[in-house]
């Protein structure tokens, strides 16, 4: 047990996850004390003592459900699940569900009988016929090919698109619907509360098959090896630039708390930087209460500047996805200093403080800003000189020695002239400016890049591709 | 009786509190707090491992009311910090009551001058002695951190909203979290004679030090899932029917899936399936949904978008 939670906690931390030596001792401790057949027990008690971030749940239960599999978790032959991946085999099914189907050999089941199980199972939300249908279906149709390093994504695809799950929910709800038709029409909200139930149990029901699928994978090539083909970056450290459509709704998640958090920290840090000089009478009238000794001094609130902010970010097509996590980083930003003004630009150039200032959700803006910003002048390839140029123009007045400027973008600049006088002077005129760049610092310069001719010209230039590089430089911000 | 194992070589740390998980979570239901098997699990590992519990999760989801069971569950009194931005050493561990000792100072210079106290063997208190009696235990003003670790009855100390106090401070509790011991220079350290259950709530708004996250263990209550929502609002809602239950908590598991600024916490859903008691409601339709959303939800932009979601074919 203690090898296999020594080669558990190793996972963990090559996932990513910081596991220190301490959890991991109380890891071993507390598995002496819960039931060792309880799998939901051991999960929550190495949960409890190894993680210590929400976000990082999602990565400890992947590596968990590898290295200490279920199947063997519905506990019939009594073993712990623990040790043992690599001892299922398809004719371990629960007693009662094999008496429900006649028994015999799983394998022979027509996909026929096995679509109509399915539809049981997910009309009555049985979660143990579920289990068996997810095995039935793995071994008939994800083909899996054994020895092949892979994490069984294609496998699961080709699983579900011979279950056809679509086509199964119309029937349920079309069924559930005519049930009802006696009673009445369904309403609206009936009917979107039966699809949401439904789909809750499809979700059940993917699960179970990619359970199952990982589960012959462990025991085709072992915990280990298994862990490392479908070990994925955490939300912190995803590259916001090629994430997948999946990942970028984790990190859109990710990211509502984060710029939340932003704005608190900014804020505290505003507040409580120093304390203010002392405050002479409020220190004499507090000392009257001991006996005119001043025990406890009083110190004036103090009043930190006011730090006016102006972003300027690119949203052309080659920065799009990084565009709009900055716009929303822009949104927490502004929520919380008085002084924001937000520009975004392709080649040409708009304010869209406007579209933060009347939304209250920041979707609401980012989407606004896609479709009504005037940022197209020519061609609506990025031109970073044009842009920096009529910024300069128009709002260059208004970059004061309190000002912080923000350039956010990849300074792909399509060869067009770079006119980096502008950031030359900004920086003259600015108190801080830097320029954040989503891409990795290796193609920095590659290309039609010119990010070292900009570079120059400011205080800093930070690589930003992931939130946890983001959030660092949001906290060094002054 | 199992006692609690004793990791920090502290002897008497008293007899364990739970049997088993199960235990735990039957007891808790009958206090009215419905756990799962996640919460039930830390709870007792949290008394088995001596160790604090930091909870985190949502809003409303139940984090402080799970210390509040757990305290009536053991029959403990609840000692409760309740953190804030600037919370220091003198209002969360102890603080001498500086009033008290000039008062004792003032005193005995005033009987030694006017001879009031003097009799054969009357001398004025040397300064050794003086220090010695104004730093002790009259003149210790003790805060819920000190309280918690002095209690000589069960004890369960909910640090609550640890989240707001500044990365600085929090270090101001590693030391009662990890040795559960107080150092106070004057006097000495203070040790726990009877471990208290520690629970630490958060609400995420910034990430807490791994100092503070390495001693405890940690417990992410998200929302409840369906059946248990269902359980908690027939628990916790008097008089509602089983229908009715059953149907908020669908609705409620439908609004969270959609992308809100706010989603429905559990005690909102709570006040929106009590209102409907009082209202005299025995079955949602649309109408009654959309005049009482604004209980769920707390943003105009959020009712909109629910409303659009879950019930706008019905106009057409």
């Amino acid at each position: 047990m203690l090898n296999l939670l020594s080669g558990f906690v190793e996972e963990l931390r090559r996932a990513g996850l910081p596991v220190s030596l301490t959890e991991h001792l109380d890891a071993a401790e507390a598995v002496h004390h819960i039931p060792i057949e309880d799998r939901e027990a051991l999960k929550y008690a190495l949960g409890a003592t190894m993680v210590k971030s929400a976000s990082h749940w999602h990565a400890f239960e992947t590596a968990f459900d590898i290295y200490f599999a279920r199947g063997l978790g519905t506990g019939e032959d009594g073993t712990p699940g623990p040790g043992a991946p690599g001892q299922g085999d398809e004719s371990r099914l629960p007693g009662d569900q094999r008496g429900q189907q006649g028994g015999g050999a799983m394998d022979q089941t027509t996909p026929e009988e096995l679509a109509a199980l399915l539809y049981q199972a997910l009309l009555q939300g049985d979660q143990p016929l579920m289990r068996v249908v997810a095995r039935q279906a793995v071994t008939r149709f994800a083909g899996i090919e054994p020895g092949r390093p892979v994490g069984g994504t294609y496998y699961l695809y080709r699983t579900l698109r011979n279950l056809d799950l679509d086509a199964v929910l119309a029937r349920l709800v079309g069924q559930a619907k005519r049930e009802r038709e006696d009673e009445g029409d369904l309403s609206m909200l009936d009917e979107r509360l039966l699809g949401d139930e439904y789909r809750g149990r499809i979700d059940q029901l993917k699960k179970a098959v990619e359970d199952e699928i990982r589960r012959r994978l462990v025991e085709d090539r072992g915990a280990e090896a298994l862990a490392k083909s479908i070990r994925k970056p955490l939300p912190e450290d995803l590259d916001v630039m090629h994430a997948t459509r999946d990942e970028l709704a984790t990190l859109q998640r990710a990211l509502r708390p984060l710029s939340r958090k932003l704005a608190v920290r900014l804020a505290r840090r505003r507040r409580h930087r120093r304390r203010g000089p002392l405050d002479f009478r409020a220190t004499v009238r507090r000392s009257l209460s001991t006996g005119g000794v001043p025990v406890e001094p009083r110190f004036r609130h103090p009043r930190p500047a006011k730090p006016e902010i102006v972003v300027i970010a690119d949203i052309s097509g080659s920065v799009a996805s990084f565009a709009r996590f900055t716009l929303h980083l822009v949104y927490a930003i502004q929520s919380q200093f008085s002084k924001v003004r937000s520009f975004v630009f392709v080649d040409g150039l708009d304010e869209v403080t406007r579209f933060f200032e009347r939304a209250d959700d920041p979707a609401d803006a980012v989407q606004k800003i896609n479709t009504e910003a005037d940022v197209v002048w020519v061609d609506g390839h990025s031109d970073y000189g044009h842009a920096l140029g009529v910024f300069f123009d128009h709002f260059g007045g208004e970059v004061t020695h309190r000002t912080s400027v923000l350039v956010l973008g990849d300074a792909r600049n399509n060869y067009h002239a770079s006119e980096d006088w502008v950031l030359a002077e900004l920086r003259k005129k600015a108190r801080h400016l830097y320029w954040l760049n989503p891409e990795p610092k290796d193609y920095w310069g590659s290309g039609d890049s010119i990010i070292s001719e900009y570079g120059r010209h400011c205080d800093a230039v930070v690589e930003c591709r992931t939130l946890r590089q983001l959030e660092r430089f949001v906290g060094d911000l002054e | 009786m199992t006692t609690t194992s004793d990791p920090l070589g502290l002897g008497n740390i008293g007899p364990a509190r739970f049997d088993s998980i199960p235990t735990v979570r039957d007891g808790l239901a009958e206090v009215g707090y419905l756990a799962d098997e996640g919460i039930a699990g830390v709870v007792y590992l949290a008394d088995r491992l001596a160790k604090p519990v930091l909870v985190e999760g949502p809003a409303g989801t139940g984090k402080t009311q799970l210390a509040k069971s757990v305290a009536e569950l053991t029959g403990s009194r609840l000692i409760r910090l309740q953190c804030y931005e600037g919370l220091d050493e003198s209002k969360a561990l102890y603080e001498w009551n500086y009033r008290k000792q000039l008062l004792r100072i003032q005193a005995g210079q005033v009987l030694a001058e006017s001879d009031l106290g003097s009799g054969p063997d009357h001398h004025s208190p040397t300064w050794a002695e003086l220090e010695e009696d104004i730093f002790s235990e009259d003149f210790l003003l003790t805060r819920p951190l000190l309280e918690a670790i002095r209690a000589d009855t069960p004890v369960v100390l909910l640090v609550d909203e640890v989240d707001r106090v500044e990365l600085e401070t929090e270090a101001l509790l590693l030391e009662v979290l990890s040795e559960y011991q107080v150092s106070i220079p004057e006097l000495g350290t203070v040790q726990a004679t009877r471990l208290p259950m520690v629970f630490l709530t958060s609400n995420n708004t910034r990430e807490l030090s791994e100092a503070l996250k390495r001693r405890c263990l940690y417990l992410h209550i998200d929302y409840p899932d369906i059946d248990r929502e269902r359980a908690i609002i027939r628990r916790k809602v008097p008089g509602i029917s089983d229908e009715l239950a059953d149907q908020v908590a669908r609705i409620v598991r439908s609004l969270r899936t959609i992308d809100l600024r706010k989603l429905p916490s559990v005690s909102e859903t709570l006040d929106w399936a009590r209102t409907l008691v009082v209202l005299g409601i025995s079955s949602i339709d649309a109408t009654t949904a959309r005049e009482s959303l604004n209980i769920l939800l707390k943003y105009q932009s959020d009712i909109d978008k629910a409303a659009k979601e879950l019930l706008s074919a019905t106009d057409a």
